[in-house]
């Protein structure tokens, strides 16, 4: 789950890393309020939505004046920003960060991830603070510093140190440095953090070492015990058929074709799109059931699929083991009915019972195309999808 | 032969109790020599009562010291999965299999740290489990579309797996054990720990190994593949047409930074001498090909 920055700097400064000073805002008067109240000469305008990328985009400006920040705001609140992680339809910008100026001497990066080869918190720094840190590690890896912590002693004050030299922040600074490691660390782990980042992380021109970005994702299996960080969700910024999704328990994710799939299981449901790829079509969905899936969870699969305009014919790919491919058949029978499906239907059944659900498809009297395997099912789905 | 568990494996169920547990612990007793082979259950509440004649024992612990068992599957909820698979590495099992789905990051990153210097294998988290077909089925993958024979399979993923186990013997090749390593970024056996087995398996003769996006463990399995087995392998990656940046149903399946991506996969296990397929329903036919010669 994904926060915006603002949310991201309250966590930071609630485990002692500098940021600076700063107030989320969700109207035009609220950020001239809040540049006043900040005070100062300059303010920086931040939009907040949860895709990276805001400053290249025209969501971040500085100003030097409160017609400035007025100005700024009026800009930016409400526009459709787009950046490279939004995809082209953009991101509507609903809240704002007025944030003091900060006198930047150097910019740096640090980010902390889950690192599944060796199975321990990996810190990520480097000197290329402000890049992209995927763009770093493509053309000079060398400049990427990586520290595998170990879960018992967690970051030390000599790693921090060496890590926080190896990037080049000066000597004078080092001791801030490794607060602001060992707090993101802490953070990390303590709020069930899959990705934090801060970048840029800056040395002001009095050394002090503060964090002007923020940016966190957290697992999403542990939030059942982390209700402060269930507090930060925004729904504005999620996709509606994936939220619609997960109040079913159903595993949804919009897609750019025109095929929709409902499948059991998430890597037979990857396995279908790709197969439907294979022939020439195009996946609309990924969409995995679960193990579970009753009539109830069916029918609402369905709905979500067809709320896709662009949608032309769906593929139902079942392999019953535990589900048996009887009550999916009950389960895709109600459903076609129920929504008054007008599109293609493809199932292919397999596994538990088989014979039975087939028989239950046959005699629905709907039109439904059987699928003999996945080849067959597949290649149905996309000659019905061609029309 | 066979890998990891055959016949006379003697299996502890933790969660057993629970509706879940009860279902495949059901089915598990059911299928093959599982009679004489699930011998116990945990639950600290319930110690001293029965499931389907099964005793339960107050902790796993107890439970081994009472009938000999060297194995558990756990059905336990996320909540409490990582610390049963604590208690199961502190008894000193030699197989722990994680069925449950959904345990946080964190706490498996330190059930990992535990296990360092412990001899106890972990299959899972998030995994169907595995079995050795006519013998025994430890988990919850549907027993009855398996068959005896000389195939090995590996995967990420359950039905995807099944998939493969229902291509193999429509054609009539059975298979020697099958394994569901799990789809979680933090888990225990990979495909390269299974599929060292597989290669000093006198009775498997082939393995289809099965993966998906994210994290590059399939990538190291085929460079040790390269070097080292002694037996074809046909290999899947699933998720060409996966989106970057979206976790794609499993936790462990995303696509980061450009990284972990299928096609750069499958890339590298060709070039390892895997006998790869882009089509999920070639792989049968596949192996059947490469056997054929």
């Amino acid at each position: 789950m994904k926060i915006h920055e603002y949310q991201g700097k309250e966590i930071l400064r609630e485990f002692g890393v500098p940021t600076p000073r700063g107030v989320a805002c969700f109207s035009v008067e609220e950020a001239v309020a809040a540049a006043q109240k900040l005070g100062g000469k300059v303010w920086v305008v931040k939009a907040q939505i949860h895709a990276g990328g805001r400053g290249k985009g025209g969501g971040v400006k500085v100003a030097k004046s409160l017609d400035e920040v007025r100005q700024f705001a009026g800009q930016i609140l409400g526009m459709r920003l787009v950046t490279h992680q939004t995809g082209p339809e953009g991101q509507v910008v609903r809240r704002l960060l007025i944030e003091e100026g900060a006198q930047i001497v150097k910019e740096f990066y640090v980010g902390m991830v889950v690192d599944r080869a060796s199975q321990r918190v990996a810190l990520l720094a480097s000197s290329e603070g402000g890049m992209e840190i995927e763009e770093v590690a493509k053309h000079s890896p060398e400049k990427i510093r990586t520290v595998r912590i170990d879960p018992v002693t967690g970051l030390t004050d000599k790693e921090g140190a060496e890590v926080a030299r190896s990037i080049g922040i000066p000597d004078v600074a080092n001791a801030e440095a490794v607060k602001v490691l060992q707090g993101l660390y802490r953070a990390f782990v303590e709020k069930d953090a899959m990705l934090a980042e801060i970048n840029p992380l800056i040395i002001t021109a009095d050394n002090r070492v503060v964090a002007l970005d923020a940016k966190f994702n957290f697992d999403s299996n542990a939030l059942y015990r982390r209700p402060e960080i269930v507090a930060y969700r925004d729904l504005d910024e999620e996709d509606p058929a994936e939220i619609e999704a997960s109040k079913f328990e159903l595993s949804y994710i919009q897609l750019d074709g025109n095929i929709g799939c409902l499948v059991n299981g998430a890597g037979l449901a990857m396995a279908t799109m790709d197969i439907i790829k294979l022939y020439g079509g195009s996946p609309a969905n990924f969409l995995d059931v679960g193990g579970g899936a009753n009539k109830e969870k069916v029918t609402e699969a369905f709905k979500l699929m067809l709320k896709n305009p662009s949608l032309k014919a769906i593929l139902v790919n079942i392999f019953g083991g535990i589900m048996k491919c009887d009550v999916i058949a009950e389960g895709v029978v109600a459903a076609a009915r129920e929504v008054h499906l007008s599109v293609p239907l493809v199932v292919r059944l397999e596994g538990t019972n088989v014979e039975l659900g087939k028989k239950i498809l046959a005699e629905s009297g709907l039109p439904i195309i059987s699928g003999n395997d996945m080849a067959d099912a597949a290649q149905k789905v996309v000659a019905a999808a061609k029309g | 032969m066979s890998i990891l568990i055959n016949k006379s494996t003697k299996v502890i169920t933790q969660g057993m109790t629970g509706k879940v547990g009860q279902f495949h612990t059901f089915h598990c007793k059911s299928y093959a020599n599982g009679a004489n082979c699930f011998v116990a259950g945990v639950n600290p509440k319930k110690a001293g009562e029965d499931f389907e004649g099964i005793p339960v024992y107050a902790s796993v612990l107890d439970a081994k010291k009472a009938t000999g068992a060297t194995v558990s599957v756990i059905y336990v909820p996320p909540s409490g999965a990582a610390a049963a698979i604590d208690e199961a590495v502190e008894a000193d099992l030699d197989l722990v299999i994680c069925i449950t789905e959904g345990i946080p990051v964190h706490d498996m990153l330190k059930t990992r740290y535990k296990m360092q210097g412990k001899r106890t294998l972990l299959i899972g988290p998030n995994c169907p489990g595995l079995i050795t077909p006519d013998e025994i089925k430890i988990g919850i993958m549907p027993g009855h579309i398996h068959k005896k024979g000389r195939i090995g399979v590996v995967s990420r993923s359950g039905t995807l797996t099944y998939e493969a186990v229902g291509q193999l013997s429509a054609l009539g090749y059975g298979q020697s054990s099958c394994v569901g390593i799990g789809g979680d970024p933090i888990n225990g056996m990979k495909h390269i720990d299974v599929m060292r087995l597989f290669n000093e398996d006198p009775e498997t003769d082939a393995v289809i190994m099965v993966g998906e996006i994210g994290g590059s463990d399939e990538e190291e399995c085929a460079r040790w593949i390269k070097g080292n087995m002694k037996k074809p392998v046909v290999g899947f990656i699933a998720g060409v047409t996966a989106p970057e940046g979206k976790r794609m149903g499993h936790a462990g399946a995303i696509i980061s930074g450009g990284q972990g991506g299928a096609n750069e996969k499958l890339a590298v296990m060709e070039e390892c001498g895997i006998h790869i397929t882009r089509n999920p329903a070639e792989m049968g036919r596949t192996m059947q090909k490469v056997l054929k010669g």
